[in-house]
């Protein structure tokens, strides 16, 4: 029966090996697409009730028993996000529908769309370090075709750079699997875990560790972030989104599993490095964040600034700063693809793209400007909306830790967020109007209900976030308590 | 056999990091081609080599057999680094047909295009 754990895997990828058969039906691709993700969602949300009854579950491939063949592991962190990822794909997708245009989706965009959902998946859910590689790789390559789709000038130079520099980045990865191989012998993460607690963490697995840091934050952004300005303003609206929403967070993922699971006896030096590391992005992100005038660099600025908070989680590693992690990483894929949803649709709207340019929208567009308000307020962590329950976590946990540099980055980097989307607000929503009602191009159904989703997800965090503690507190106290996961998988 | 296979791949390394920082995308693409040798060199020394037998069950004794998983995760990365390298290649030919520019300077980009 726990079979059912690939599924969120192994259906996106079926689905889009049966799409690309169907690529002249599109109606037909959006509907099988639709319901292919309802039904990832419902398995997900089942997955995450059943482990709070029976604990983490876990898959054997081919029935070999840990720690010899490749194996997925459902834990609650893992589950939750693969939910989330889920349904911010599916949210993406419906705004797809009416922007992204017939000649991109006759390209196969579906089919490179559940390629993605299902590398990031797998990438939640895998429990083996060599398939969490092959995971990346799945996801890797659905985005260098998501972000060149459509092939504008931009995106073909934009898309060179994306490619090489996370070719360079999984090199690295490869590299550091074979080091920590050398060393133990094993890629079941369970086992390594209980190797290097045996043997101790000696000063090569820490350098070996710090080869893991470099993949991990090339990936998420964490400090080297250079590519990711440029890579994510590339791609039409849509994929903007499900790569802002979803690419870094999958970053960020791993580097929690991997600090949290297999190098934690360290943390004078490991997570040190994560704090100040995130320290720094957040005053290079919060930096950036202002500097620019082009909408879709502030809004890229801002993804950076979510990577360093939710890592400052990581650095202090205490209960409350795990969870306000997890709470945070829920709420930033949500939030985030909504701000890029609402970035894209002002430029589309306007045909511009600097700020300045841009003026009197909320005349034009009501609900949509103070879509843009709400979520304005919800990244910069005003209650009840969903950033505020993660920030004040991970701030009691920083108070906790003692550690009041990062704690006071952290919410001053809110402070930057707050002031840099407002700037946006006020120049582009307030003022005369640049678009006479005539020639107002008209906000499609299709746009409103997909921000409507995704602010109604918004106040769902918030309000219930009660309802959603003990999932998170399950996550946090498994990733604190490393013997739970390793229990499950080598029994 | 090991020190001398490392030292072949830190050559290799070199001549990759060489060939990623030139200018002309096509170099490039070759670094990343010769880094992906490199690293696949790096997993085989990894595993040890010249231990034994080959990992295959039967009469044979079986104390001393090579290690069979590096050769599966090489298998495994060479496809993908095939994957990828033929994607880039076509990626960066399209763009010189687009662009009109192999020349990784003149890529750079300019503000609010």
């Amino acid at each position: 029966m726990n079979n059912i754990i690939v599924l969120p895997m192994a259906l996106p990828i079926m689905l889009g090996i049966i799409l690309i058969f169907l690529r002249p039906y599109i109606k037909t691709q959006r509907v099988l697409t639709v319901l292919g993700l309802l039904v990832t969602i419902g398995i997900s949300i089942y997955m995450l009730q059943w482990i709070q009854t029976d604990g983490i579950i876990r898959l054997d491939f081919g029935g070999w028993e840990p720690p010899f063949g490749i194996l997925f592991v459902a834990d609650s962190f893992a589950v939750i996000l693969v939910t989330a990822a889920s349904i911010v794909t599916l949210i993406c997708l419906i705004y797809a529908f009416s922007s992204i245009g017939e000649k991109i989706e006759y390209m196969y965009f579906y089919s490179f769309v559940n390629f993605l959902l299902a590398g990031v998946n797998g990438s939640f859910l895998t429990g083996d370090i060599f398939n969490l590689y092959v995971n990346f790789e799945i996801m890797l390559l659905a985005s260098y075709v998501l972000i060149v789709l459509g092939g504008k000038r931009m995106q073909l130079r934009e898309s060179l750079k994306y490619v090489v520099i996370n070719i360079i980045s999984s090199w690295f990865f490869l590299v550091a699997i074979a080091y920590l191989y050398a060393q133990l012998g094993t890629l079941n993460m369970a086992h390594i875990s209980v190797l290097i607690s045996e043997s101790g963490q000696t000063p090569l697995l820490t350098v070996t560790s710090l080869v893991f840091l470099i993949v991990f934050a090339l990936k998420s952004g964490l400090l080297l972030y250079f590519w990711l300005p440029g890579s994510y303003s590339a791609p039409p609206t849509a994929v903007a989104a499900l790569f802002g929403g979803l690419l870094t967070k999958v970053g960020i993922y791993v580097m929690i599993r991997v600090f949290t699971l297999i190098f934690y006896h360290e943390p004078q030096i490991t997570h040190t490095i994560i704090g100040i590391l995130a320290g720094l992005t957040l005053i290079m992100g919060s930096i950036g964040a202002i500097a620019y005038k082009d909408i879709r660099q502030i809004v890229a600025y801002n993804v950076i600034i979510a990577v360093g908070f939710i890592l400052v989680g990581l650095a202090v590693m205490t209960q409350e700063a795990l969870e306000g992690a997890v709470y945070y990483l829920m709420h930033d894929m949500v939030a985030k693809s909504l701000l890029f949803l609402l970035a894209g649709t002002m430029i589309t709207v306007t045909g511009e793209k600097r700020l300045d340019n841009m003026s009197g929208l909320i005349r034009n567009y009501p609900v949509f400007g103070w879509m843009f308000f709400i979520v304005m307020l919800s990244l910069a962590g005003v209650p009840p909306l969903s950033g505020f329950i993660g920030k004040v976590l991970v701030g009691q946990g920083a108070v906790e830790a003692g550690s009041y540099i990062l704690l006071a980055l952290g919410f001053i980097s809110s402070i930057f967020v707050l002031y840099s989307l407002l700037r946006v607000f006020l120049n582009s929503f307030w003022g005369e109007t640049i678009i006479s009602f005539d020639d107002e191009v008209p906000m499609k159904k299709g746009w409103m209900v997909s921000f409507g989703l995704f602010t109604a997800l918004m106040f769902t965090f918030g309000l219930g976030a009660e309802y959603f503690a003990p999932f998170v507190a399950d996550a946090a106290n498994t990733l604190l308590n490393p013997q739970i996961y390793i229990d499950a998988v080598l029994e | 056999m090991e020190t001398l296979m490392i030292i072949l791949t830190g050559v290799l390394v070199t001549i990759a990091t060489y060939l990623v920082l030139s200018k002309s995308v096509i170099r490039v693409i070759l670094g990343t081609a010769v880094y992906s040798h490199a690293t696949h060199l790096l997993i085989i020394t990894m595993g040890g080599l010249k231990k034994g037998n080959v990992p295959i069950l039967g009469d044979d004794d079986v104390s001393t057999f090579v290690d069979p998983l590096p050769q599966a995760l090489i298998l495994t990365s060479i496809v993908i680094s095939f994957a990828v390298t033929a994607l880039v290649l076509v990626l960066a030919y399209r763009a010189y047909q687009t662009l009109g520019t192999d020349n990784m300077e003149e890529l750079r980009g300019r503000k609010y295009e």
